[in-house]
């Protein structure tokens, strides 16, 4: 009761408006509904038909995104300082003579115009081929069919449990904002935020696999045993903790900031004053009005995910498809790095999309923005 | 003793993957398997595209291969059924292939492969990368039933480094394509001591090959590991996880004194120096070339750069070379003797201490491949050194291809040693006044475009010459010359090392090594020799 009121006078303005103003919710923050007035059904009728509405228009929406990253990519690749002749010769880049570099330079058509090597790789990718990986010197699809399970294992478990936990605790620093919980714990995020996830994965291996010698250092399995059920989870342990923690702080601020601004809103007001209780409160009406935009925030900054996977990803070399994005960008490997940088835009944008069909169920003020 | 190590081995036969004491068992302490972490991507085990070109790689034989042991590695046949003979000009080498060997397919070795093999690497269409180092041949033709000749565009006594390179079956190189999207890279064919029996992106596995033709293996099983992170591989090898990995020297030094585990330096020729280009004004001065050669403090850089795991460099020949190498071809740490040869030259002190002859300030830019640590700091150590006699170094960080158009104008730090295995290899990119004309060779070759009469003389008399002897006076020939009038300076020669657990394995010993090095190299370049009782 009184810590409802205690947030109420730290945001004396507490109205919808503060959600924009707290930086974290992305266009889609609640607005109210425009007024009419016909019947619940019909109402709800309406909202799935503009929700599909969204669906289908974002939908749309992907091809000239993708369109227009992939040509991009290509013609920024053509044009960035980087000569993929490096990332092909590797060390004997200094030793092979300028004959020899001008014709694999031709072989590998790396002399021609951006937009004919775009469009060699557009017409592969329609007759159904991703072409092949001059990094691994393999194909594109055995690369990604190889790695990107042990990618989805480590970054969707790491992910979930970074939900959970900035659930829990997020709520419970919001309900109680300026408490001893609430202070500890954003402390505690601002020093993980600062702290690199490479040097988080060495201190981890180095107290938990080597001084206590609980948990196994780093790899798939025991010095490359074959993979079992058992061995890949003990050794998902600790690359998994990691990264959720790397991923926390970002996730439970954004829950923390969104519980305490539903606290301020008018309909937690009126449901003090009509004498509920606090628990209540808290379960049936502040949490499920903070999760709309915390939904949001998680599929808009999945890019973040992907990039604590590659540092976490190397460090437990784990052979995941993180590190190639790196190899790939490196190498100039176009045929892997083209897939992966539209596989991930493709990604965020349905995640985003998800998301916001998400929000759009849970909270019936969120508008479809059509 | 024995019945410890059974114990063990029933441990690691009965203990799920998961377990931690299983699984170091699995490796030397118990059984015939070997377990290696390395630092190198996996995959890409295509000789055509250059892999294994020093005959490191276990999958395949060259037509010869490398005796391992102190000093400089001499040649022995591998493929070939004695080793190959030139004719008086060393233009025509006539090799005999030996019989009965058989690839891992089950098909059978002969003289066609042989040609196949090379003709795939100088093939345009193969875009190998491997191509430059084998300018010299012009063609390779089978002779005979079991004799192939190589045909060479100029006469080369060191041919035989050319020939450690693994033969690969004729019918998969058939089809002329890319070296790089060849089934060889994942799928390799070859004769040698192990066949890869799986392969995925964190681990390859090879087993012995029962049926070589030099005995089968008693390490019956190489486990190769891909763990990139440096700090990683220190951690899961003070584990006791694996048997053994590469470590940077630094990260190598804390195991020294651990129970059960040695750390290995293994001497290569990878030498460390930067270039002193002719055309420019302070570079290009013969007192300021000399004057840094005597004002670099290469030991210190040995100690606190390498962790003590080098030796020092005055020209690119080590002292390993043994005959080849000159004795009293070095540069003494001398500042006091750099400062009076460059105000012997005119070089004066200015106001801040940084020298000025007519007007130009002693000042040159040295440019590093910014993603290489060891260079960055050997390029750090020097620019002090060079400070301290009045000479501004000021450092760069670039990639290679920006490097690459101011390669003739602007001092650079250089590696080299990728084919140490003959003076010729080893001295004649960097030293020939050949490559001083646009358009021959690399732009790397000679980056300082050094020339000397003297010394490209004796270059070529290496070169051309077949008699042991003469080579070796021509070589020592080019260091004396050298010394006198040097065009680089060369730094270090870095010594790689090695952390292994003990398992009571018989070595052959070490061998020289190559710039490239992993777990390839290391003791394990020869495991395929190695016994125990």
């Amino acid at each position: 009761m009184t810590t409802v009121q205690a947030g109420r006078e730290e945001r004396p303005a507490g109205t919808g408006q503060d959600a924009g103003q707290a930086g974290t919710v992305p266009d889609d923050a609640p607005r109210p509904s425009e007024g009419q007035a016909p019947s619940v059904q019909d109402l709800r009728r309406g909202r799935h038909r503009d929700i599909w509405a969204m669906v289908g228009r974002r939908l749309l929406f992907i091809v000239p995104v993708t369109a227009a990253v992939s040509a991009g990519l290509f013609a920024a690749a053509k044009y960035s300082p980087f000569d993929p002749l490096v990332g092909y010769l590797g060390t004997r880049y200094m030793t092979t003579s300028d004959a020899d570099k001008a014709i694999i330079s031709e072989q590998l058509g790396f002399d021609r115009p951006w937009y004919s090597t775009y469009w060699g790789w557009v017409q592969d990718l329609f007759g159904g081929d991703l072409g092949l990986s001059r990094s691994f010197n393999q194909p594109v699809a055995q690369v990604i069919g190889e790695r990107l399970p042990w990618t989805l294992l480590l970054a969707g478990t790491a992910l979930a449990l970074a939900v959970v936990v900035a659930l829990v605790l997020g709520i419970a620093a919001g309900v109680r904002s300026g408490g001893i919980l609430d202070r500890g714990v954003t402390a505690l995020c601002v020093v993980v935020q600062g702290l690199p996830p490479f040097v988080m994965s060495l201190a981890a291996i180095a107290v938990f696999a080597l001084a206590l010698g609980w948990l196994p250092a780093a790899g798939l399995t025991d010095g490359g045993a074959d993979p079992t059920v058992g061995g890949v989870l003990r050794h998902l342990v600790l690359p998994v903790v990691v990264l959720a923690i790397s991923q926390v702080p970002w996730l439970l601020l954004a829950v923390r900031e969104s519980v305490v601004t539903s606290k301020g809103e008018d309909f937690v007001a009126g449901a003090v004053s009509r004498g509920i209780p606090t628990p209540t409160i808290t379960r049936r009406h502040i949490v499920p009005t903070s999760l709309a935009p915390f939904v949001n925030i998680v599929g808009v900054r999945l890019p973040e995910l992907v990039v604590g996977a590659v540092l976490v990803e190397e460090v437990f070399s784990w052979p995941g498809v993180a590190g190639a994005i790196v190899t790939s960008a490196r190498d100039l490997d176009m045929a892997l790095l083209a897939f992966l940088t539209i596989g991930t835009t493709v990604v965020v944008m349905v995640g985003s999309l998800l998301a916001d069909v998400v929000v759009a169920l849970m909270d019936p003020r969120v508008s479809t923005d059509g | 003793m024995i019945a410890l190590t059974g114990v063990l081995v029933l441990t690691a036969c009965t203990t799920p993957g998961g377990s931690v004491d299983g699984a170091s068992a699995a490796g030397a302490d118990g059984t015939d398997g070997i377990v290696l972490a390395d630092g190198y991507e996996l995959g890409g085990y295509n000789p055509v595209a250059g892999f294994g070109a020093a005959g490191e790689a276990k999958m395949y034989d060259g037509l010869v291969r490398l005796t391992g042991g102190e000093g400089m590695p001499g040649f022995e046949p591998a493929l070939a059924a004695e080793l190959p003979t030139a004719n008086e000009d060393a233009t025509v080498w006539t090799v005999k292939i030996r019989p009965d060997v058989t690839f891992s397919d089950g098909s059978t070795f002969g003289a066609e492969d042989v040609v196949a093999t090379y003709e795939a690497i100088l093939d345009p269409a193969s875009a190998s990368e491997a191509r430059s180092s084998f300018d010299m041949i012009e063609e390779v033709v089978q002779t005979g039933d079991d004799t192939v000749e190589f045909h060479l565009a100029y006469p080369y006594a060191p041919l035989l480094t050319k020939m450690l390179i693994g033969v690969v079956p004729s019918e998969s190189v058939a089809t002329p394509g890319l070296a790089a999207e060849s089934t060889l890279n994942t799928a390799p064919i070859g004769t040698g001591p192990y066949t890869l029996v799986d392969l995925s992106p964190d681990r390859a596995v090879l087993e012995a090959n029962e049926d070589y033709w030099d005995g089968a293996p008693e390490v019956k099983k190489l486990t190769l590991l891909y763990v990139p992170d440096d700090n990683t591989r220190a951690q899961r090898m003070a584990s006791g996880e694996i048997d053994g990995t590469n470590l940077p020297p630094l990260l190598a030094n804390t195991f020294e004194g651990k129970d059960g585990m040695t750390v290995t330096a293994h001497t290569s020729a990878d030498w460390r120096g930067l270039s002193l280009p002719t055309d420019n004004p302070v570079a290009g001065d013969p007192a300021v070339r000399m004057a840094l050669n005597l004002a670099a403090n290469r030991q210190s850089m040995i100690d606190n750069v390498l962790g003590g795991h080098g030796r020092v460099a005055a020209t690119p020949i080590p002292e390993v070379y043994g005959d080849a190498y000159e004795p009293g071809a070095i540069f003494t740490y001398d500042p006091a003797r750099a400062e009076q040869i460059l105000t012997d030259a005119g070089w004066i002190e200015g106001p801040d201490g940084i020298r000025v002859k007519d007007g130009q300030r002693a000042q040159i830019a040295l440019m590093y491949n910014s993603v290489d640590t060891v260079r960055r700091d050997l390029a750090q150590a020097f620019a002090s050194d060079a400070l301290a006699v009045g000479v501004e170094v000021n450092l760069e960080a670039l990639s290679w291809d920006r490097i690459d158009p101011r390669i003739n104008t602007d001092s650079t730090l250089l590696g080299g040693g990728d084919e140490p295995f003959d003076p010729d290899t080893q001295a004649y990119g960097a030293l020939s006044s050949v490559f001083v004309q646009p358009d021959v060779g690399s732009i790397y070759d000679n980056p300082s475009d050094y020339q000397d009469a003297t010394v490209d003389a004796a270059l070529e008399v290496g070169r051309r010459s077949l008699d042991q002897a003469e080579r070796d006076a021509a070589y020592r020939e080019v260091q004396d010359a050298y010394i006198d009038d040097p065009g680089y300076v060369y730094l270090v020669f870095l010594d790689h090392t090695y952390v292994s657990k003990d398992a009571g394995w018989t070595m052959s010993g070490p061998v020289l090594e190559p710039h490239a090095h992993g777990v390839t190299w290391g003791p394990w370049w020869s495991l395929q020799s190695w016994t125990r009782d």
